[in-house]
């Protein structure tokens, strides 16, 4: 995993150093709120509705055990005992004092984190594969580059004040668990003959205008990252929109002015600005950065006590089934740690689970966890017949819920519960179905199914990619809950379609097991997936059980 | 039944906690919307809500919010400014952790 070198601990010490005298000065009355805000605003600090908000980057979802013992330990010391992994896999504070801040800060530099452009419009956190360098599916480990992209637009002057806020995402697999085609730029990492390099991908992204991203470049070579990169932000920062905030988007760039015209300004821009760059020299920090990344070594483990538990053990059988996935190195597997306790808060934990789960990573999954933008929490490296052990500590700590990919693993933003700009609550939404499913014994019989919750039109939540996607709306001073589906945040990216009228907060679980139950109905067999069936019949049928049902009732 | 009335109390977020407080009577920031005072009258509370945007040292963003005062006290209007008054629906966090 990457350390912190000399000039990284001394940059954010730095930056800690100037924004504890911003705070002073703030308070001492010598800044205005208005002169304050942007400068907590680059440090990560929100002012939501019921107090402040840190937003601290996990930097491509990767975490050591150390650092996520911080993490528990800040949430101990200065906020209330938990804290919440969010789908851009960020953890966040919701208590924080300001006069707490900067210790807090400091105490996040110790294990070389920071919260430095989690929010303004800038080059925002760069999100990964939560399985990267375990992935049996896997081309090349995303993050050395992740890494690379981070250390270049970390303080980059010239994309401080970008035209909007600006999303990178990297798989390293043909098979996307990052939403690469929901982003501004997406990297997605591809093989020509030899020659490893990337698919480029921009213009996507979710919020009010939601968009898939557009191939600009079908094969980047590795060498040309920066450059390339710099070229598409720097053409962004010149042609995007500044008059108009919500058109201000690359998405909104590229639509507006087409994919041919941002093409050629890019393609015109890198040949102009790649000679700059030191190719030979960024080659030799990648070959630095892929050592420090180095997949740990993982002797040959034996699988008996894994199979002798999955024959005698129904319970660790349904956790396997559904929470573990193939690892390239025989007799391993990745194991996710679901957030989504039937009735819990998707992506909350509390500091005593963080804590465990670093001693539960340092002692059998190499010391290494990712956060995913399903806001759930893996261990990468895990031995098939260290399983039943791990389980069983999971289970003690209420950590052991068999249900990744069902129904009830539910991405839900925070909502109007804690966020300042939502519109309608998400968390209790999500903490109904969740419980409604678990009572009905459905999500085991409806298999893969993504449910992604939105409390307002910015989409934190991917509703639009959720194959069942909610959107949180006030109507008339009332929450209402819109419906999508067809969604799907996969390599095959799909928007998901409106299926008409929103449902109000005690009518949308009912609405949702209709949903469900016409699939159920509907499907040819086990074997066709909610997606699928979606798919082939299309909507109609879906509404019709949606709709037909609530005419009936106002009958 | 009477009627109740609608009002306007000015609201914020203190600077340090940032909880959430209101303006109460005697001009200081109260935690409780109990407390709150309660304008009737539109130009009064343009007029509180700017002398209060003064107070930087002590509030964050100070704007009007629309209540409701009946035969108990002041309700909000909208359910934002209910979840603000009472906290998360997750925990008993925020105000209605205070008792």
């Amino acid at each position: 995993m990457y350390q912190y070198d000399e000039f990284d601990r001394a940059f954010i010490a730095e930056r800690n150093r100037q924004f504890r005298a911003q705070v002073d000065h703030r308070i001492d009355g010598s800044l205005t709120e208005e002169e304050f805000r942007p400068l907590r605003l680059m440090n990560g600090l929100y002012l939501q509705l019921h107090a402040y908000m840190l937003r601290v980057a996990i930097p491509y979802g990767t975490l050591n055990s150390a650092q996520l013992r911080q993490l528990a330990m800040i949430a101990t010391r200065w906020d209330k005992g938990y804290g919440h992994f969010t789908t851009r896999q960020n953890i966040q504070y919701n208590w924080p004092r300001l006069t707490d801040v900067p210790d807090i800060l400091d105490a996040l530099a110790e294990v070389g984190l920071h919260a430095i452009q989690t929010s303004g419009n800038t080059i925002r956190n760069v999100t990964s594969d939560q399985f990267a360098a375990a992935a049996a599916d896997e081309i090349d480990d995303p993050r050395p580059y992740a890494e690379l992209i981070r250390q270049w637009s970390t303080d980059h002057p010239e994309f401080q004040f970008l035209p909007r806020k600006f999303k990178i995402a990297i798989t390293g697999s043909p098979n996307d668990r990052a939403v690469t085609k929901a982003h501004d730029i997406g990297l997605r990492m591809v093989r020509h003959g030899n020659d490893t390099g990337f698919e480029v991908i921009v213009g996507g992204g979710l919020g009010r205008t939601p968009m898939i991203g557009k191939v600009i470049r079908d094969f980047l070579p590795v060498a040309d990252l920066l450059p390339y990169l710099e070229a598409i932000v720097g053409t962004y920062n010149l042609l995007g929109r500044r008059d108009n905030k919500y058109k201000a988007r690359i998405k909104i760039t590229v639509h507006e002015n087409g994919l041919e015209k941002v093409r050629d300004l890019v393609e015109a821009q890198f040949h102009k600005i790649a000679p700059q760059f030191d190719a030979a020299a960024t080659a030799q920090h990648l070959a630095q950065l892929k050592q420090q990344f180095a997949a740990p070594d993982l002797p040959p483990r034996d699988d008996q006590r894994y199979h002798d538990a999955r024959r005698i053990d129904g319970v660790f059988r349904a956790w396997a089934d559904t929470n573990l996935h193939p690892h390239r190195v025989a007799g391993y597997s990745i194991v996710t740690i679901s957030l989504k306790p039937h009735g819990g808060t998707p992506g909350d934990a509390t500091d005593a689970q963080m804590t465990l789960i670093a001693d539960l990573a340092d002692r059998y999954a190499q010391g290494e966890i990712r956060v995913s933008h399903e806001q759930n929490l893996v261990l990468p490296h895990v031995a098939l017949d260290d399983l039943p052990d791990l389980h069983a500590a999971l289970r003690k700590a209420g950590l052991a819920t068999a249900n990744v990919g069902l129904a009830s693993d539910i991405i839900a933003c925070p909502g109007m519960d804690y966020c300042a700009l939502a519109t309608a609550r998400s968390i209790p939404v999500a903490q109904e179905i969740a419980q409604h499913v678990d009572a009905l014994k459905l999500e085991h019989d409806i298999g893969p199914l993504k449910i992604k919750i939105s409390g307002c039109i910015n989409a934190c939540g991917h509703h639009h990619v959720g194959h069942i996607g909610i959107l949180g709306l006030d109507r008339a001073g009332v929450e209402n809950y819109q419906i999508t589906l067809g969604g799907d945040g996969s390599e095959d990216a799909v928007i998901g379609t409106r299926t008409g009228p929103g449902f109000a907060y005690d009518q949308i679980v009912p609405a949702v097991e209709r949903i469900l139950r016409a699939y159920l109905d509907l499907r040819r067999d086990r074997s066709e997936t909610f997606l699928q069936a979606y798919r082939r019949l299309g909507a109609d049928p879906f509404k019709a059980a949606l709709y037909h049902t609530e005419q009936e009732d106002a009958a | 039944m009477t009627q109740a009335t609608p009002v306007k109390v000015v609201t914020a977020n203190s600077l340090i906690e940032g909880d959430v407080v209101w303006l109460a009577k005697d001009g200081s920031w109260t935690d409780s919307l109990h407390n709150a005072n309660a304008f009737t009258d539109k130009t009064d509370a343009q007029a509180a809500l700017e002398q209060a945007n003064l107070r930087q040292n002590e509030v964050v963003g100070c704007y009007l919010a629309d209540m409701r005062l009946g035969a108990t006290g002041l309700e909000p209007a909208h359910f934002r400014e209910d979840f603000r008054r009472r906290g998360p629906s997750n925990y008993a966090h925020g105000k209605q952790s205070q008792g």
